[in-house]
């Protein structure tokens, strides 16, 4: 018997909870060579930025235990190439795309969604909110609830209601729940965590940091303890927010602690630069492991982890009374 | 593709390691210039990233197998040189674009620093096929580390040799033999693949002769597939504007003269989009 794995980002369903973490999938067309875009619950593009921007110097990527550090600086062509090209390309196929934009004050993100407004084929708009705000000393705006607030407020305020608004949040802040109680009071639709919380190596040769930019972002298997912890405190103190959950899926088990943990929508990121075909292995065995487990439908085992300990699942005990004499 | 292949044979040439794997799908659908990512340390393995190889070599054996060149510089490495036959091994491939080819029968130049030089030998098959005249320059270090002199002089018209240490052919470098070697062959266009400062110095020569220079770069890679974008370098395009390239999806081959050797590392302040320069968006 196969499992019910649709799932709902806000009001619009999508066919299965397996995403492409932002910057991790660039706009499709790479991953398009391996697989049918379509097998995805929904593709996350990489932030998009008003102006075309060559990212940081090389060396952009240092290998970690467990995990990659990167430093890329949000490489890309600008929101008008990405209307002009990479959007149309996504939306004639109608695969279901969450574009991510990312800016540096707040009139640029209001821009970006202005931008994006009437463009078709955006099923969601994630905020990339771990940029740094150039107009308060280049602080991180996921750092503090008022400025990622202040940013969901003005973008939600500019999206049209049927395009489900989420901000992406960082680990690196010192109450996480507050800030993302913050973004929701200001319209978020959904949320999605975690963004790579930054880290630095150094290359023990040549005596320096490994990357040009010395510091990057933290990725792979080493912090989904991080994103599983940050996913299990937003839900239990927002329980009725959808949850997309980041950080280090490398399998179908590491995307079911997340969905037990309360994320309705799993990202997978640095999984896809060691396997292209990572989302359909992960969404695959996921729903293995919930078939396994008597599960008919993924929604029943969002959150399932919080019910009280020793209780049993609901869904086995709908179960057992129905097959009851 | 992504394919499960099995490692054939293992072997050493000079100071490399050679591995030569039964990989169905990529060896047909192989053209020289082409490379194949590969996940290292097992399937629990704390290494995420893959690594990229040059394809050495290309045979219709077993339903087709690559074999790949390399010298151990980490962990991943020296995971793979301990592969023995029978081992499986995750490869995905071919990726990136092929050396463009010749249309008619030319005069080429192949020039390789160390085991750079693997890339090159697909290539002169491809070019001898074609009824181009193959000539070799080969360096490295010392004698042990100038890669594939024995088949480079059984296929190529010449094969000049150079070394750092004077220990084989000339002592030197590849570019300070490469003027005369062009000069001698009356070479219509050289092929190069080796350190970003070898093929910076390729295309330096290749420019006073005024003849194309084709160069294979090597840069790290964490995706190889072009979605990670960690590999970009800058280059210069049709239009005249640099742009950071993806040294995998948009490389690995590129013409030398529209790389910006001097720049590598570093965000040039007039490519697209960089800081403070280039192309700016005024709202």
């Amino acid at each position: 018997m196969s499992v019910d794995m649709r799932t709902f980002l806000a009001h619009v369903e999508l066919a299965n909870p397996i995403t492409t973490a932002a910057g991790c999938a660039s706009s499709g067309r790479e991953l398009a060579q391996f697989f049918d875009l379509h097998r995805l619950g929904a593709l996350t593009t990489r932030s998009i930025t008003m102006a075309p921007r060559a990212g940081r110097p090389t060396p952009r990527m240092a290998e970690t235990p467990s995990g990659m550090l990167n430093a890329v600086g949000l490489q890309g062509p600008g929101i008008e190439a990405f209307l002009e090209r990479e959007l149309p390309w996504l939306a004639q196929r109608g695969i279901k795309t969450i574009v991510s934009i990312g800016g540096g004050t707040v009139a640029e993100y209001s821009e970006l969604a202005r931008r994006l407004a009437d463009a078709p084929g955006v099923t969601a708009l994630e905020v990339n909110l771990s940029c740094p705000n150039i107009e308060d000393r280049g602080r991180i705006f996921a750092r503090e609830g008022s400025a990622a607030a202040e940013v969901i407020a003005s973008v939600r305020s500019i999206m049209r209601y049927d395009v489900p608004v989420v901000a992406k949040l960082a680990p690196d802040v010192a109450d996480i729940v507050s800030v993302a109680r913050a973004c929701v009071d200001a319209g978020a639709d959904a949320l999605s965590m975690i963004n790579n919380p930054l880290g630095m190596a150094i290359d023990t040769e040549a005596l320096r940091p490994s990357l040009a930019a010395v510091t990057g972002g933290l990725s792979g298997p080493a912090v989904l303890p991080l994103a599983v912890r940050c996913v299990w405190q937003v839900h239990a103190a927002l329980p009725g927010v959808p949850l997309i959950g980041i950080g280090g899926v490398m399998s179908g088990r590491d995307a079911f602690q997340l969905v037990l943990a309360g994320a309705c929508v799993v990202g997978v990121g640095t999984a896809l630069f060691h396997d292209p075909y990572a989302c359909l292995r992960i969404e695959r065995e996921l729903e293995d492991l919930l078939r396994a487990r008597g599960f008919q439908r993924l929604a029943d085992a969002v959150g399932l982890a919080h019910r009280p300990p020793g209780s049993a699942p609901r869904h086995l005990l709908v179960d057992t009374e129905e097959s009851a004499p | 593709m992504q394919v499960t292949g099995t490692v054939l044979t293992t072997r050493r040439v000079d100071a490399y390691h050679a591995l030569t794997v039964v990989a169905p799908g990529i060896a047909e659908r192989f053209r020289p210039g082409h490379f194949v990512s590969v996940a290292v340390g097992g399937a629990y393995t704390s290494m995420v990233t893959r690594r990229a190889f040059s394809v050495h070599d290309v045979k219709s054996d077993y339903g087709g197998t690559v074999e790949l060149v390399f010298t151990v510089r980490g962990r991943g490495t020296a995971w793979l040189a301990e592969r023995r036959a029978r081992d499986t091994l995750d490869l995905v491939g071919p990726l990136g674009r092929p050396f463009p080819l010749p249309r008619d029968p030319a005069h080429c130049v192949l020039v390789g620093a160390e085991y750079g030089s693997a890339v090159l030998f697909p290539l002169a098959d491809a070019l001898l096929a074609r009824g181009c005249r193959v000539d070799f320059v080969l360096g490295g270090a010392g004698a042990e580390r100038v890669f594939g002199a024995m088949r480079a002089r059984r296929i190529a018209e010449t094969t000049t040799l150079t070394t750092e240490d004077g220990s084989l052919g000339l002592r030197g470098k590849v570019t300070d033999a490469l003027p005369s070697v062009i000069a001698d062959t009356r070479a219509d266009a050289v092929y190069a693949c080796g350190p970003m400062e070898t093929l910076r110095a390729v295309t330096a020569v290749g420019m006073e002769f005024d003849i194309p220079v084709q160069v294979a770069v090597e840069e790290r890679m964490a995706c190889g597939i072009g979605v990670c974008m960690t590999c970009v370098i800058p280059v210069i395009g049709d239009d005249g504007a640099t742009r950071m390239v993806r040294a995998c999806a948009e490389g690995p081959v590129f013409r030398g003269e529209r790389v910006r050797f001097e720049d590598v590392g570093t965000i040039p302040f007039d490519a697209l989009g960089a800081p403070g320069g280039g192309a700016r968006h005024v709202s």
